[in-house]
């Protein structure tokens, strides 16, 4: 690892300012993701702005009804919160779908929304990734890509997004909140990560110097969610596929459908032409089928992963149908939660 | 023990985020590290994480390097009594945070109940993983108490209240420690035996 030097600023203005003309800089948080990066030679910053203990760690009510998430919340206390349990369960559900008791203790909110991809090629610096290194190629397309991309890829990356936590808010509308050199703005979740197009480095649309401050979830839909998640192992292992949803139904009718998925993409992936679908149609799982099949239709799945298209149609279909209330499939075949 | 002399007295109380620890050249600083009740100051390069101050700065090493990238457990130590990867934190970020490692665990004399466990119900084989498992399910069994869920935890479950620890529950809140010499069962057991 290369030597750095070390800042802990006491206000979130002095972090700013601490790391404004410095783009060989990085802030540091939980460190879960960006320590681990630096060992791997992966990314070597000179200095390191430490925001982990700023006073960014309150959830609270918004007059709209809904909550603010401070960007130092930790995974853990996101997922413990009333708040969080009863209102947007299928945040609480992703965030505990993700890592271990530990890593959640340490990892934070805005930590978890920048953490970077596991592509194998992007982690080894022994091996060429225009992720890591502009211009230098891509050899996961043609070699080991079983976890990458379905949706959305280029010819430049097939890398997927890792984050549980980011399918549930891309559900939920959350919007997130910058402060920058240049002042503060919001941006909708759903338009925080890139799609990789010819720039794989660009994970996210933050810019230099750029601070994540908080994360505001809108008032909770009107009908229930929840997250599922399908993975190698039961327990502490990045997603396969996995899917967020919220739906309301009345008088055996969809009145309102979100739905996202996670693994599949370079971003937590909104299925709108799904939710399109699904509006005003009848809740029946022929309907969920056809409306998640509409969505996946746009998979380019790759030599190796083209598992992940049926995989991602059924997990949706089966949360779709749980929500709606209809007969329990996994109740009578035994399967996993 | 301590190569290093332990000081006296806990750092100033915390009224916000503390200022950057002194720093003696531009890629290390002086921090104080206080470790199972007794404080450490250390001049230490910020790549040291906490887990290589412990181990090669102040000789405590019961916390072990297994994988050095947070997916074995092995390393894992409570920092302000929540569990964490020794491995992925850099001890400067850690100055003046309160940390407990396994050699902190037993009191008076006697070994802490869940080392009791784990020798009664032979929870280890060669013993590597043994003082991560052992911090790590400190933490688990003081977050179930606390009300967190895990993902195992029913949705029915009410909000803020203790967390029953099932073989279910403890097998899903212990997957961040690896044993590779398999003895889950075991460990799983001496971890209920604790909170029966």
């Amino acid at each position: 690892m290369k030597e750095f030097a070390y800042a802990r600023p006491a206000d979130v203005d002095a972090a700013i300012a601490a790391l404004s003309g410095r783009p060989d800089g990085a802030f540091l948080g939980g460190g879960t993701n960006l320590v681990d990066l630096m060992k791997l030679g992966v990314t070597a910053p000179a200095l390191l702005v430490d925001v982990s203990r700023l006073p960014l760690t309150a959830i609270e009510e918004r007059p709209d009804g809904g909550l603010t998430i401070g960007a130092n919340v930790r995974n853990s206390d996101l997922a413990a919160h009333p708040a969080v349990r009863t209102r947007y369960p299928a945040l609480s559900q992703a965030v505990l779908a993700g890592a271990s008791g530990q890593i959640r203790n340490a990892a934070t909110t805005a930590g978890n929304l920048l953490q970077r991809t596991r592509c194998l090629y992007f982690q080894d610096v022994g091996k060429p990734c225009n992720k890591r290194l502009p211009g230098s190629g891509c050899p996961a397309r043609d070699g080991v890509h079983r976890d990458l991309a379905v949706l959305g890829h280029s010819p430049h990356c097939v890398a997927t997004h890792p984050s549980d936590m980011a399918v549930a808010l891309a559900a939920l509308d959350a919007v997130v909140h910058l402060r920058g050199p240049d002042g503060g703005r919001t941006v909708p979740l759903t338009g925080f990560h890139r799609l990789p197009g010819e720039e794989p480095h660009r994970d996210t649309v933050i810019g230099p110097a750029e601070l994540v401050t908080a994360v505001e979830l809108p008032p909770a839909p009107a009908g229930p969610s929840a997250f599922r998640k399908a993975r190698d192992r039961a327990s502490y292992a990045f997603a396969l596929a996995s899917v967020a949803a919220a739906l309301e139904v009345r008088d055996g009718v969809v009145r309102e459908a979100r739905l996202a998925f996670g693994g599949l993409a370079h971003k937590p992936w909104r299925a709108r032409v799904a939710e399109r679908a699904l509006r005003g149609a009848p809740a029946t799982e022929e309907e969920f089928a056809r409306a998640v099949g509409s969505e996946l239709a746009a998979a380019e799945p790759l030599r190796d992963n083209a598992f992940k298209v049926p995989l991602a149609h059924a997990l949706a279909v089966r949360v779709l149908a749980r929500l709606a209330g209809l007969p329990d499939h996994d109740a009578a075949t035994g399967a996993g939660r | 023990m301590a190569a290093h002399p332990a000081q006296d007295g806990p750092p100033p109380p915390d009224s916000g985020p503390p200022p950057s620890p002194a720093s003696s050249s531009p890629t290390s600083s002086t921090v104080t590290l206080e470790v199972n009740g007794t404080s450490h100051r250390l001049t230490l390069d910020h790549r040291t994480t906490v887990l290589d101050a412990l181990r090669e700065h102040l000789d405590l090493t019961g916390t072990k390097k297994g994988c050095d990238h947070a997916q074995c457990g092995a390393c894992t130590v409570l920092a302000d009594g929540r569990r964490v990867n020794s491995c992925l934190l850099p001890a400067v970020a850690y100055d003046g945070v309160e940390i407990t490692t396994v050699e902190g665990l037993a009191g008076g004399g006697a070994p802490h109940p869940l080392q009791r466990a784990f020798l009664d119900r032979d929870g280890l084989q060669c013993g590597y993983c043994t003082p991560g498992q052992l911090c790590s399910a400190v933490g688990a069994i003081a977050e179930a108490a606390e009300g967190h869920p895990s993902h195992v935890t029913p949705l029915s479950a009410p909000p803020g209240a203790p967390v029953p620890l099932s073989p279910d529950e403890i097998r899903e809140r212990m997957s961040g420690n690896l044993c590779r010499c398999g003895a889950y069962v075991n460990i799983v057991a001496a971890i209920e035996d604790v909170t029966r």
